[in-house]
């Protein structure tokens, strides 16, 4: 007994971290364990910085890798794998000198060669990443057309002037570019190894990473383990390790989880939040998570329903949507109301003033039944739509809301349908609906990723709205230097045009111990990253 | 025997030819791809990936192309969702689990399920009958999906003394619960299998006889009665014992355990085609094998049944 716990005794002292008291950067004194356990929704699905197309994924990946900049705890650029830049006259040449120290963990130097060969990869047609237009996205010269198997690799806008030395070259301004490359899919790329197992090369211990942690341990489907990497650039200043994501699909079995003591962080299953907020009030957290939830309405010529064209019904429809009531009896998660599509927490965003948003509610019920009866609908020509929405207890919850706040303020008669995943997507990509869920997460920090989305060129822009006014402001906010003026002119034509109906922005709803610090607090993007986390003695 | 043992094989070959054929098309003619999403993918990437996996081709070629791909190099593709994976990884990393707690459960069931039948025939009505029977109904309307959470309160969150999930390896204390929520209804069903299949033997002539010549009960029970009242529960047994070890959504995707049960939703609902056809083909052949088992069992269990 004596024996096992002396043994015990120095396997703990020689566990210790480097940092038994004090916390470099903010002095605060440190717990001894320094190790982090948290909830990951679903497997890896890849750990390849140009594939991942995953939350949960680009969560790992920040750890184990790391491109030009990061994010701090308010969204903020914080430099990264480059020290500095500078940006040429014409907004259309970016210069990046990179550290002279970031190293990839065979213990070769991470070159200017390695991001232009990370940026290659992803626009490259035989690796046909789902973030390929990522490039094209942030106007990189030639990203599409690489894609599209019109122009050579080496023909994209990316080149090392040396090895320190990163030249970006755009086809067109936008201000918010550099704001753009804390995404993995900018990542560099270890060439050795990915030319050496090929599609295997993210399979330990083929692995190559450039971050704060090594991968230590995978268990595919169960968990992913991290520990400090001691030859990262700043690894004084690392601190938690190792960092531990458990696969936990279910959300419930998660927060049990979490109760028993197995988990650091786990999110708050849909309804949970005020009683859990009530119980431990320094551990139930609610923040802002930039996404948007909305209802679409399709507009396209010969689609959807002929009575939503006529925006007076829109409107009517908008209107007698009592938000506060989703938000506060539904949803319960911290969650706010939405009267306009970008989440006023994004930077830099300036919401333009929403007529609606300061009525009340019977303000707006009042409004609505006249828009609708100017529109020639009432009890005796009741409007009858339809909504289509995918298999969750939240959606189909609201869609009912909705359906009695219609039915009660308007006489509308609206038959609500339920479809799995994929067959919703399907029918929205074919513009088979009337009106249909639908929610956005931001790609970046910046209000054009939600915008652009309405734009009549956009892609995605399902319902088919078009309004050449909207489409010039937001195609004229890529050149300006300071565009916020223009996304709240955007936002108040979508508020004049309602071609959609805006019911709330998301927050991100968590369990997370109290001694655990180091999380974002007011970063929209939820852009957590590992190095900066630590436990607080208490 | 053999000779019906070849015979049995030969035909599984066109009965899975055509598990491939019309799994194949029922998948591809479901609404929506591996690829569709609700960040829908610009037209070119779309045609990439399609280009990649194959997508692109006519279907008889896609489906030429896996058969191939699985009989000539039993290769079952890449998966299209988890993309650092082929479909031969996953299972080989998810099979291995759900077999280990598949198996165990499936001995814990068959175990206290006969046990509890046998007991509850031979004390028909006695009290011993109703703890029997209470006890396997009790089991029976207790899913899997309520008993998970409940093991989980009672062990982890009120006692403390077992793991809320995860596997560890294997590692006992994990397999705890998921045994035992995976191993109750069926244990419960095999036990009223058993319990009215033994009363029925009990009234046969063999049996009357036996406890004529003045056999002890014990002894009538274990020599003349079990075999041929375990020939319902046998029939039962096969197809149980596939869904068994190759497990449940329901506790893989509560207990954490990493297997390959949570799939068999998941790549239906993620349209993964080549991981959707690898754990359909891994069923179908478990099941052809493991009815065969089942009827070359019969034949021992019973003479007088002959191939």
């Amino acid at each position: 007994m004596k024996k096992h716990l002396l043994l015990s005794t120095i396997l703990a002292l020689v566990a210790l971290p480097a940092f038994a008291d004090k916390n470099p950067r903010t002095g605060e004194d440190l717990a001894n364990n320094q190790d982090y356990t948290y909830r990951m929704l679903d497997s890896v699905k890849s750990l390849d910085p140009q594939l991942i197309s995953s939350v949960e994924d680009s969560d790992v990946a920040r750890g184990l890798f790391e491109g030009l900049f990061n994010e701090d705890g308010d969204g903020n650029l914080v430099p990264a794998g480059a020290v500095s830049y500078t940006v040429s006259e014409d907004k259309l040449v970016y210069t990046f000198k990179l550290r002279p120290e970031s190293k990839w963990s065979d213990g070769t130097s991470v070159t200017a060669a390695d991001y232009v060969y990370g940026w290659q990869r992803l626009v490259d047609p035989a690796l046909a990443s789902e973030y390929a237009y990522y490039l094209e996205l942030a106007q990189v010269k030639n990203a599409g057309a690489v894609t599209a198997g019109t122009a050579k690799a080496a023909d994209l806008g990316v080149k090392a002037l040396d090895d320190l030395t990163l030249e970006v070259t755009l086809e067109n301004p936008i201000p918010y570019f550099t704001k753009m490359l804390t995404n993995s899919a900018t990542f560099p790329a270890p060439k050795a190894a990915i030319d050496k197992f090929g599609a295997d090369w993210t399979k330990q211990p083929n692995i190559v990473t450039n971050g704060a942690y090594l991968l230590s341990e995978v268990v595919d489907g169960e968990k992913y383990v991290e520990v400090k990497n001691p030859n990262y650039w700043d690894a004084k200043n690392v601190i938690m390790s190792p960092i531990t994501a458990l696969v936990i699909n279910d959300e419930d079995a998660a927060l049990t989880r979490y109760q028993a003591g197995e988990l650091d962080r786990t999110d708050v299953p849909s309804g949970q939040y005020p009683h859990l907020k009530e119980q431990f009030p320094a551990e139930a957290i609610s923040t802002p998570y930039a996404c948007a939830y909305d209802y679409i309405i399709n507009m396209a010529a010969g689609k959807g329903n002929e009575a939503l064209k006529d925006v007076r019904v829109r409107k009517a429809l908008s209107y007698a949507v009592d938000r506060d009531v989703i938000v506060n009896n539904i949803l319960q998660g911290g969650q706010t109301p939405a009267y306009s599509w970008t989440p006023p927490a994004i930077n830099g965003y300036a919401m333009p003033d929403i007529d609606y948003s300061h009525w009340t509610q019977a303000e707006r019920n009042d409004k609505a039944k006249a828009l609708l009866a100017e529109a020639g609908f009432g009890p005796d020509h009741p409007l009858q739509l339809t909504l289509n929405y995918n298999t969750s207890d939240a959606h189909k919850k609201i869609a009912v809301a909705v359906q009695q706040m219609w039915k009660q303020t308007l006489g509308v008669e609206l038959t609500p349908n339920n479809y799995e995943w994929k067959v919703h997507t399907d029918k929205l990509i074919a513009g088979d609906f009337e009106m249909a869920r639908y929610a956005w997460c931001a790609d970046y920090n910046e209000a054009s990723t939600f915008l652009d989305l309405y734009t009549g060129y956009s892609t995605n822009n399902d319902g088919k709205y078009s309004n050449p006014d909207y489409d010039k402001l937001m195609k004229d906010a890529k050149g300006m230097a300071d565009p916020s003026a223009n996304y709240t002119k955007a936002e108040g034509i979508l508020a004049a045009d309602m071609p959609i109906i805006p019911i709330y922005h998301y927050a991100k709803v968590d369990m997370i111990k109290p001694d655990l610090k180091g999380l974002p607090q007011h970063d929209v993007m939820q852009f957590w990253y590992a190095k900066d986390l630590y436990r607080i003695k208490q | 025997m053999i000779a019906y043992i070849f015979k049995r094989l030969l035909v599984a070959i066109p009965t899975l030819l055509a598990l491939i054929v019309i799994s194949f098309l029922m998948m591809h003619a479901a609404p929506g791809g591996p690829f569709t999403q609700e960040k829908q993918l610009p037209a070119q990437v779309l045609a990439n990936l399609n280009a990649k996996y194959g997508l692109d081709q006519p279907i008889w070629v896609q489906m030429g192309r896996y058969v191939w791909g699985v009989v000539v190099h039993f290769d079952f593709g890449p998966s299209f969702v988890y993309k650092d994976r082929t479909v031969n990884e996953i299972i080989a990393q998810g099979f291995p689990v759900t077999l280990s707690y598949g198996m165990t459960a499936f001995v814990l069931a068959v175990v206290v399920g006969v046990t509890l039948g046998v007991l509850a025939a031979v004390f028909q009505n006695s009290w011993l009958d109703y703890v029997a029977v209470g006890i396997s109904i009790g089991a029976q309307v207790l899913p899997n999906f309520v008993m998970a959470p409940i093991l989980v309160l009672i062990f982890t969150l009120w006692l403390g003394w077992l793991p809320g999930g995860g596997w560890e390896g294997g590692d006992w204390k994990h397999q705890i619960m998921p045994v035992i929520a995976m191993a109750t209804a069926y244990m419960a069903s095999i036990a009223r299998i058993m319990r009215s299949s033994m009363l029925e033997v009990l009234t046969l002539n063999h049996i009357r006889t036996a406890r004529a010549k003045g056999l002890p009960t014990h002894k009538v029970i274990l020599r003349h009665a079990l075999k041929p009242a375990l020939i319902p529960v046998l029939s039962y047994l096969g197809p149980t014992f596939v869904s068994m070890i190759t497990g449940s959504v329901v506790i893989d995707m509560f207990f954490s355990t990493g297997g390959i049960g949570k799939f068999f939703v998941d790549a239906a609902l993620n349209r993964d085609y080549a991981l959707m056809m690898g754990v359909t083909l891994l069923v179908g052949v478990l099941t052809i094998i493991f009815n065969l088992v089942v009827d070359v069992l019969y034949a021992w269990i019973d003479p007088k049944i002959r191939f």
